[in-house]
């Protein structure tokens, strides 16, 4: 059994204490750790794990300041608790960057307090008793204790008012590569996600939706599929009610749906196909979100939409003004005058998220509570919309959040979990609502589709004299105006357009950059090659034009440490040395606070891309788990070459024309990179995201690879779109 | 419905479904296997391969009807206590990301050992190829089955 003392319990603030002294995080973060009497430490991981690796680097960053070998840690999932732990969420690359203090500070105060625990026991000053690796000691006496004889005295103390925090160079845990700590129940089986949960007479919930954005529900007719084996019930809902006002994460396009019901996933699918529905097209509305504190007002136009229409539409209003969201100088007048001008147009379609796990949650709602548990990004807004929906007061609702697999963004938005407590609570009974493959990528919340229109001003001597980007998309505009190379160009201008759609749209791994990167860093490339000069110089000038001399004063990144990874990259791929064999392509970003850059090598054989090697060089600051890093920039780089070449979600009078993994197209192991390199700038810097930062650039540089070894330029993904 | 007796991981096992039920949903619905995945249900992402007596198969387009005598192998009984040399490779390299489709890549990567002891890079990419990892470990993947089948030789 264990024994140990909760911080759950231990340390919320009280009357007595000063708590105007000490970082207001410190108080909320205290449900962090456990000790057990034989020296075991249990971590509670706060943060929802969707393959980001922080159920194993956030309980690190504790256990480093704790002072403890890591192999006696054992990792808890902690459940959703606003009044413990901060920011439970998944999303923006900001787990460890938010928590870097918070999660040190929970593992130092541990220390101390055992520290603490010792010098009473022994009746020595506490400046005389170290605490190392698990063990405390006083050497004059030489008396020894492990962590796990003083933790119950311990947990009786004080929190300390102030605690010191180990200097980078002592660490020894952060800046080692420690594994999985999910990995040998991965590598079992063990049950783990969502979709993975069965409880005592629990039902089975699948739904229906409509087989078009622009339509809904009128009508059904479900006697035939009652009458199926294993069928309790069918039944129509609304997801949320009338006049709720809606945060960012309640998007959903369909919310009111058809449910069927029944014993086993088998016979709910069969059932499933044999309700008969009418739909209808919606008309024009609007409704009321509070879009994190702000109210406004959202408008969803009527109508059946298409790929096609949205491609002429957004080629129209990329040739006309946009709305100006940055001017430099005097750009109109340096482009009238110009030599020469070059200018071009990018473009990418929807994507569907297709986290490999489709869409799911388990909810046992009874008169007074409701137990939710699955997968989910944003456990602490969904509380709020679960509980106004249920009629509970929040403190009833209870969220655990289980292993996600995959999140890409799509599990911000958890209208699934709503949907599953609504069943249950009709049903009066544990459900589990399962989105079959087809559902999950026709219900939308995609990635939008964009385009974007760069033009450069070139003088006699084939200087660069102005820039121009105008962006949009369906729904929205990815344009970043105040993002590089705005700050290294004197006659600068920003436009931007949106149009309008009822297809719901998210974030989608990196929002924005993942397609502004693409588009920005080929046009790059090929007004290098007009200026005939070296890809990288040319980006090295820009940077360093913008590190001595800004333009304007809200350039978003550091100069600096932006050609740090140029010449990383250089460095590391012998760019310099010459030749390779394929095409080779270049492209570095920066997004959710770290940069990127990665150099492709590909050819294409056969009318088909075969990359051979990828080299990535990132400033994230400190890497705290530098193996679990390589992993996650190798993933982020095989998504978005899978992304740049294959990828596309297409619609037709609002259908949409892919429904599965026959017909969508996600990279596959013989697509992949032959290999992959990946090097971190060494810096003490504190550390940023990484879930998403390698991703952007890769598109550009596979675009600009696939130039060098095609002589010609890719503008529009997916690159090579058709299922091979 | 009907009664079918399986052999599920040694153990003989009886369920009482439709004849219809592809594998993966008696696996997972009726005898409490989970580690054995649901991805696509259309036998193109490898989430759901399991062995039919020592052969990779998508256990999503297998109806139970059709399994017979064969012995069924899924991830949880691939080894007692976890240690199969691919497991094994799989811990070594850490592979995982989200780790959805890893149950999958494991069943389908001792099989393609089993067949080609020594596999060449090409024979792993294209016999792999029909087990998608959204999370994109392919690499990883790759360095631990050849991890294993050095270990193996
Ligand atoms: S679930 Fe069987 S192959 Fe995808
Ligand atoms: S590890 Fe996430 S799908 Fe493969």
């Amino acid at each position: 059994m264990m024994l140990g003392f909760s911080w759950l319990a231990g340390c919320k603030p009280t009357a007595g204490m000063k708590a105007s002294e000490l970082p207001k995080e410190w108080f909320e973060i205290n449900g962090f750790l456990k000790i057990a009497p034989d020296g075991q430490v249990t971590i509670m991981s706060p943060n929802p794990e969707i393959g980001q690796n922080v159920k194993t680097s956030m309980p690190m960053l504790v256990a480093e300041e704790l002072d403890i070998d890591w192999k006696q840690v054992v990792v808890e999932q902690a459940p959703l608790n606003t009044s413990i732990f901060k920011r439970q969420l998944a999303g923006g690359s900001q787990s460890i960057r938010a928590s870097w203090q918070s999660l040190r500070m929970a593992g130092a105060t541990a220390r101390q307090m055992l520290r603490e625990a010792a010098a009473q026991a022994w009746q020595v000053p506490l400046s005389e008793v170290t605490a190392k690796q698990g063990v405390l000691q006083h050497v004059a006496s030489g008396k020894k204790a492990s962590y796990g004889e003083m933790a119950s005295a311990a947990a009786k103390l004080e929190v300390p008012k102030e605690v010191q925090l180990k200097n980078s160079q002592d660490f020894t845990i952060i800046g080692t590569s420690k594994k999985n700590v999910d990995g040998p129940k991965i590598v079992t089986g063990k049950p783990l996600y969502g979709l993975d949960i069965y409880k005592e007479g629990m039902l089975i919930a699948m739904i229906v939706h409509p087989p078009a954005f622009g339509m809904k529900f009128k009508s059904m007719d479900a006697t035939s599929a009652k009458q199926m084996p294993g069928i309790v019930d069918v039944f129509t809902f609304k997801t949320y009610e009338e006049g709720y006002s809606k945060s960012a994460f309640d998007n959903t396009a369909f919310n009111e749906l058809v449910v069927v019901v029944g014993k086993s996933t088998w016979e709910v699918m069969n059932a499933k196909k044999a309700v008969r529905v009418e739909w209808e097209p919606i008309s024009d509305s609007t409704e009321e979100m509070d879009l994190f504190g702000r109210k406004m007002t959202v408008r969803t136009p009527a109508g059946l939409e298409s790929s096609e229409t949205h491609q002429a539409k957004m080629a129209e209003m990329g040739s006309m003004p946009g709305k100006v969201v940055r001017r430099d100088g005097n750009p109109e007048e340096v482009f009238a005058n110009a030599a020469r001008i070059l200018e071009r147009n990018y473009s990418a379609p929807f994507l569907a998220h297709n986290t490999m796990e489709p869409m799911n949650f388990f909810a046992n709602v009874t008169a007074d509570k409701a137990e939710l548990v699955g997968p989910i990004q944003t456990p602490e807004f969904l509380e709020k919309s679960a509980a106004a929906r249920l009629g509970l007061p929040l403190e009833k609702v209870d969220i655990q959040m289980t292993r996600m697999g995959g999140g890409f963004g799509r599990r911000l938005y958890g209208h699934f979990l709503v949907e599953a407590a609504v069943i249950s609570q009709r049903m009066k009974a544990p459900v589990k609502l399962v989105y079959t493959r087809e559902d999950d990528m026709t219900f939308g919340t995609y990635r939008p589709s964009y385009y974007a229109t760069y033009r450069a001003a070139l003088d006699a001597n084939n200087r660069l004299i102005g820039f121009h980007v105008r962006a949009g998309g369906v729904p929205e505009s990815p344009l970043a105006a105040n993002r590089f190379p705005a700050g290294a160009i004197d006659h600068y201008l920003a436009e931007e357009w949106t149009i309008e759609s009822n297809i719901t749209v998210g974030a989608f791994r990196a929002p924005r950059s993942n397609f502004i990167a693409a588009a920005e860093q080929s046009f790059l490339d090929e007004l290098a090659e007009a200026m005939g000069k070296d890809p990288i110089t040319l980006r090295l000038e820009l940077l360093e034009r913008a590190k001595k001399n800004p333009v304007g004063e809200n350039n978003d990144y550091d100069a600096a440490r932006y050609a740090g990874v140029l010449e990383l990259v250089r460095e590391k791929s012998g760019w310099d040395k010459g030749i390779v064999p394929q095409g080779r392509g270049v492209a570095a970003y920066f997004c959710h606070n770290s940069y990127v850059a990665n150099v492709v090598d590909l050819e294409v054989k056969e009318g088909q891309p075969i990359v051979h090697k990828v080299y990535c060089a990132v400033d994230c600051g400190i890497v705290v788990n530098p193996d679990a890093a390589i992993n996650l920039s190798e993933g982020g780089l095989v998504d978005g070459i899978g992304h740049a070449l294959y990828s596309s979600l297409t619609f037709k009078d609002g259908v949409p024309q892919q429904r599965n993994f026959d017909q969508y197209r996600l990279i596959r192991h013989g697509e992949a990179p032959r290999s992959i390199e990946v090097h971190f700038v060494k810096n003490d810097t504190d550390p940023t995201g990484l879930g998403e930062p390698p991703f952007p650039p890769v598109f550009g540089a596979v675009a600009n690879a696939l130039y060098k070894a095609t002589g010609k330029r890719y503008y529009h993904q997916p690159f090579f779109p058709a299922i091979g | 419905m009907a009664i079918f007796k399986l052999n599920v991981n040694g153990k003989s096992r009886e369920v009482d479904v439709d004849p219809s039920t592809p594998l993966l949903w008696v696996l997972r619905d009726h005898l409490q296997l989970v580690g054995t995945k649901y991805g696509c249900g259309i036998a193109q992402c490898g989430a759901c391969t399991v062995h039919l007596d020592g052969y990779a198969a998508r256990s999503c387009q297998t109806p139970v009807s059709s399994v017979g005598k064969q012995a069924v192998t899924t991830i949880e009984g691939l080894s007692e206590e976890g240690d199969h040399p691919v497991q094994q490779a799989w811990l070594e390299h850490d592979v995982p990301q989200c780790g959805y489709c890893q149950a999958g890549q494991i069943m389908s990567a001792v099989a393609l050992l089993k067949a080609i002891p020594n596999p060449s890079d090409e024979q792993i990419e294209s016999i792999m190829s029909g087990n998608i990892c959204r999370c994109g470990t392919y690499t990883r993947i790759k360095a631990a089955i050849k991890s294993a089948a050095e270990k193996s030789k």
